[in-house]
């Protein structure tokens, strides 16, 4: 046998959650995790896989106002959570100022990080909305970017933050 | 193309055509693609670096529901052409992309793929590759390429021969060739210096660490056309080789672009697509393959680890007398190491009276390198850059003066026997003797300021595009260049231009092999650069074709008009001799609706210009805390010479993406092996920088036109990566007295250092007070 259980292949999970503001109920794999529940069973592709073991920050969203990564949180333990991914940032067609400035500002390039990044500085401005540098850079230091140097990307959050796009 | 007005958006920070789908998550990577009745496709990776296999059964496998198809060696066809050869950058031969692809007799690295199933989800494919039983027999393994080189080494290849210009060996070694190039008599050169430092360096594998790991989707469709939907830098390249491996024509071959998330060199060979297409037809059905992390580490391939001795010479007033080095590269499992690139980058920037480069391309049992940014050129950077620190400081020289002094320009020679066109050396250290940075004193205990010189020859091969015409006036690029860097936005900046019609009045479609032109991959950096000869001719093409157009329409019964006599500029076409016949563009593009003439489409290419030889510097300040080791990066100032810049934001960001990725290389980055077993298969253990490692990096452009092209314009992606190392040891050096010569230089290498040379100066002391 495999160390697979086999016989387990079937079982499935419900979970509600509230997903940009839809609610949702999902038949899941109890091992599915949270991203995959998202980009597999939503079609919500944006939140990316990186590494799926949570170094790599790309899969970063919100989960009851609080970033995580969603490789490391199975989709049963997001039942009655409220998700946010960077498909809901922008609001009514008109896009999140972070959204704005990271065009405006270049600060990014492949753009496979760039959801991860919008979320944890939509945190980082809940929560601080006037970081110095080094907290923008703490704030962001779980996610990996490999393109740009991180210095449009620290640019672009500060931006925001001093109001300077809105 | 020379147009008559300033440019209007060439050289303006004109945002990233494709920046919106990316900040709404909406742009579509290799993985994130669904197919109608899709299978999941998994590998099955030897476990052993360096392994016989003398049997696979792969019943059971078969035998598990939702097992659709299993495959190995025994289903590619047999191999015709040996002699066919691809790459790109680090070319690769038929047979060995074979075995690459799927371990044949042998396993030859840890990760080497050995089956791959496909099944009805990822979990019971999963599952079926436990079931799957190989025979290996176990062999000793070569764990790096000094060891490979020694007489008595187990050999990977029963049949590789050493290449060399000399006589053709008559025993098979782990040396896949010898390159030996140069000019004038170093014997002379060393005789004739005043101080010689000869001094030995060693790097390790690293990993280009994008981050959206390899995946692809293949479907074999009912009439045995093929479709792929792949990540890759170049589709046609990608179409060439499965086509080669497959034997399918091209034209039953479409590989579709997804958008790629980071490459950098590591997504030039087929490595998922030949085993998806196998399993599709197979099983009748879609397949999609994604690898997970450890994959990307164990089984893509990383940079080149490289051992390099170089030896210099110069007169006391700094003038060098002569450069040589030895270059040791390690392969991985097939040949093809970025020996051409390190050598010709290793002295690039200098001019010397007598130059030799010797260097070894080498396999061991380790995954088969791929290019990454600027191929060998970093390595070979580090030591010739920490050797020339190292000789200016026994000569009592300022190390920018140094540099200066012995600066290559147009008509000096590289090792290689190229003479230069105009090249940029000179205008970067001039800019850096200029700039704030270079002006502002150093202060502090345990800080030092290091600059480095990095150099890459600028890759050309073959570039085409279309411009196509609508009949509403607007237009559209229609091109097989892959976007990795942001080139479908200097694209469109340049056909702006060259059309005098505005910017949004133009789109670009990166389109499949079946749909676009020929043209080469996006590696090396040459995207920019060809496709700016390559548009300009499309484009010269379309207004030759606008024009007779326009002839057409205006000429009258008494007086035919050519195109001869219609000017254009500016989104208008008129009668040279009477510039009251005026059309405007779109209503000459409407013409072609309904006269049999349209539509209009120019085609571009490009395959011989003279190479835009790139050039990069790096300054930075660092502060070592010598408790610990650890390196502080205080200040950063990448410097290059980009030829004419298209963008201004997406060359700064090259720029600072490339000194941050050598900054990776210089402090952080290895594979941690373990007799050909890798340690660190994860972002954790494998630690790219973060944003709390570095400080802002600044950037100072200089535009010293290419010989070549219709615009001046260089390469910008490769020359960022190639000084940092370089510049951090020899900052390191000027901040706490330690030469390293390994990388990467960790807090602890730093620290042991450090407490050498403590140990040392002690010894000397009581040895003083002995005497």
């Amino acid at each position: 046998m495999t160390t697979f259980p086999l016989d387990k292949l079937s079982l499935r999970t419900q979970v509600r959650m509230k997903v940009n503001g839809e609610p949702h109920v999902l038949l899941v794999k109890p091992w599915q995790t949270l991203l995959e529940a998202l980009r597999e069973e939503l079609g919500l592709t944006g939140t990316k896989e990186g590494c799926g073991n949570g170094n790599c920050g790309c899969c970063t969203i919100l989960m009851n106002g609080k970033t995580v990564n969603s490789c490391l949180v199975l989709a049963p333990e997001a039942d009655g959570a409220e998700i946010l991914t960077v498909e809901g940032l922008a609001q009514n067609g008109r896009l999140d100022p972070l959204q704005k400035a990271f065009i405006q500002y270049g600060a990014l390039q492949c753009g496979f990080c760039t959801p991860g990044f919008l979320l944890s500085a939509k945190y980082l401005l809940q929560e601080n909305p006037n970081p110095t540098e080094h907290q923008v850079r703490l704030a962001i230091a779980g996610n990996l970017c490999r393109c740009t140097g991180y210095d449009k990307i620290v640019r672009a959050i500060l931006a925001v933050a001093r109001g300077e796009v809105q | 193309m020379t147009t008559t007005t300033p440019f209007r958006y060439i050289g303006k920070p004109i945002p990233k055509a494709d920046a919106l789908e990316r900040v709404t998550g909406t742009a579509r990577f290799g993985a994130d693609l669904k197919l109608p009745g899709m299978l999941h496709g998994k590998v099955l990776r030897s476990p052993h670096p360096h392994a016989y296999i003398r049997r696979i059964d792969a019943s059971r496998a078969l035998a598990l529901e939702g097992v659709k198809a299993v495959v190995t060696a025994q289903d590619l066809p047999p191999l015709e052409d040996a002699r066919a050869a691809f790459g790109g950058e680090l070319m690769i031969d038929l047979d060995h992309l074979r075995r690459l692809t799927i371990a044949h007799e042998k396993a030859l690295f840890e990760g080497h793929a050995v089956a791959a199933v496909a099944a009805t989800s990822p979990e019971i494919a999963e599952a079926a590759l436990e079931l799957i039983q190989v025979d290996y027999e176990v062999l000793p393994v070569v764990e790096n390429a000094l060891d490979a080189m020694k007489p008595d080494a187990p050999l990977l290849h029963p049949n590789l021969y050493t290449r060399t210009l000399g006589e053709k060996p008559s025993k098979p070694s782990n040396i896949a060739t010898i390159v030996e190039v140069g000019f004038g008599d170093l014997e002379k050169a060393w005789a004739a210096a005043d101080v010689v430092v000869e001094q030995s360096f060693e790097t390790q594998m690293v990993h280009q660490g994008y981050l959206e790991p390899q995946a692809c989707v293949a479907w074999v469709d009912a009439d045995g056309r093929i479709h792929v939907w792949t990540t890759t830098q170049g589709t046609f390249n990608a179409q060439r080789m499965l086509s080669a491996l497959l034997k399918v024509p091209l034209h039953m071959l479409n590989v579709i672009p997804a958008e790629v998330g980071g490459a950098f060199g590591g997504k030039i060979y087929v490595i998922l697509e030949p085993l998806a297409i196998l399993l599709s037809r197979k099983a009748g059905r879609p397949v999609k393959m994604v690898m997970d992390r450890a994959e990307v580490f164990r089984a893509t391939g990383p940079a080149s680890p490289a051992y390099i001795t170089v030896k210099a010479g110069a007169k006391r007033d700094g003038t060098l007398t002569g450069l040589y080095a030895k270059i040791v590269m390690d392969a991985g499992a097939f040949p093809g190491a970025p020996v051409q690139g390190a050598t010709w980058c290793i002295f690039a920037p200098y001019k010397a009276p007598a130059m030799k480069v010797e260097a070894y391309d080498v396999v061991t049992n380790k995954p088969r390198v791929q290019a990454y940014r600027a191929p060998g050129a970093t390595a070979a950077a580090f030591a010739s850059e920490s050797t020339l620190d190292m000789l200016a400081e026994r000569l009592g020289l300022d190390p920018l003066e140094f540099r200066l002094r012995n600066a290559a320009q147009e008509g000096d020679q590289n090792v290689t026997g190229q003479t230069y066109g105009r090249i940029g050396v000179k205008a970067i250290l001039e800019a850096i003797r200029k700039h704030p940075h270079w002006n502002t004193p150093l202060q502090g205990k345990n800080r030092g300021r290091g600059l480095a010189m990095g150099a890459w020859m600028g890759a050309i091969l073959t570039s085409s595009s279309q411009v196509v015409v609508n009949v509403d006036g607007t237009v559209q690029i229609v091109t097989g260049q892959v976007d990795i860097t942001g080139t479908r936005t200097s694209m469109l900046q340049m056909v702006a231009d060259m059309l005098q019609l505005p910017l949004d009045h133009i789109s670009i479609r990166v389109g499949d092999t079946n749909c676009t032109p020929y043209t080469d991959l996006s590696a090396g950096s040459r995207t920019t650069f060809t496709q700016s000869a390559a548009l300009a001719r499309a484009c010269q093409s379309v207004i030759a074709q606008m024009k007779a157009q326009a002839a057409d329409a205006l000429s009258k019964p008494d007086r035919r008009l050519t195109p001869e006599d219609i000017e254009y500029a500016d989104g208008k076409f008129w009668v040279k001799s009477d510039p009251e016949q005026v059309l405007p563009w779109r209503q000459v593009a409407g013409l072609t609706r309904t006269r049999g003439t349209g539509p209009i489409v120019g085609t571009g290419t490009v395959t011989r210009l003279q190479p835009a030889n790139e050039f990069s510097a790096q300054l930075c300040d660092v502060e070592v805390d010598p408790e610990t080791g650890k390196v502080k990066i205080l200040r950063f100032t990448a410097f290059q010479d980009a030829g004419r810049v298209i963008n201004p934001i997406q060359v700064e960001g090259q720029m600072q993406g490339g000194a941050v990725q050598g900054i990776g290389w210089g402090l952080f980055e290895y594979y941690a092996w373990d007799k050909g077993k890798l340690r660190n298969p994860t972002l954790l253990d494998y630690r790219e920088p973060t944003a709390l490692d570095l400080p802002m990096i600044d950037t100072c452009i200089v535009e010293v036109p290419a010989p070549d092209g219709p615009l001046g314009v260089r390469g910008v992606g490769e020359p960022p990566i190639v000084p940092g190392p370089a510049a951090l040891a020899n900052a390191i050096y000027r901040a706490v007295g330690v030469r390293l010569t390994k990388l990467p230089m960790t807090p602890e290498t730093v620290f042991w250092a450090i407490q050498e040379k403590k140990q040392a100066e002690h010894l000397q002391a009581v040895a003083g007070d002995g005497a």
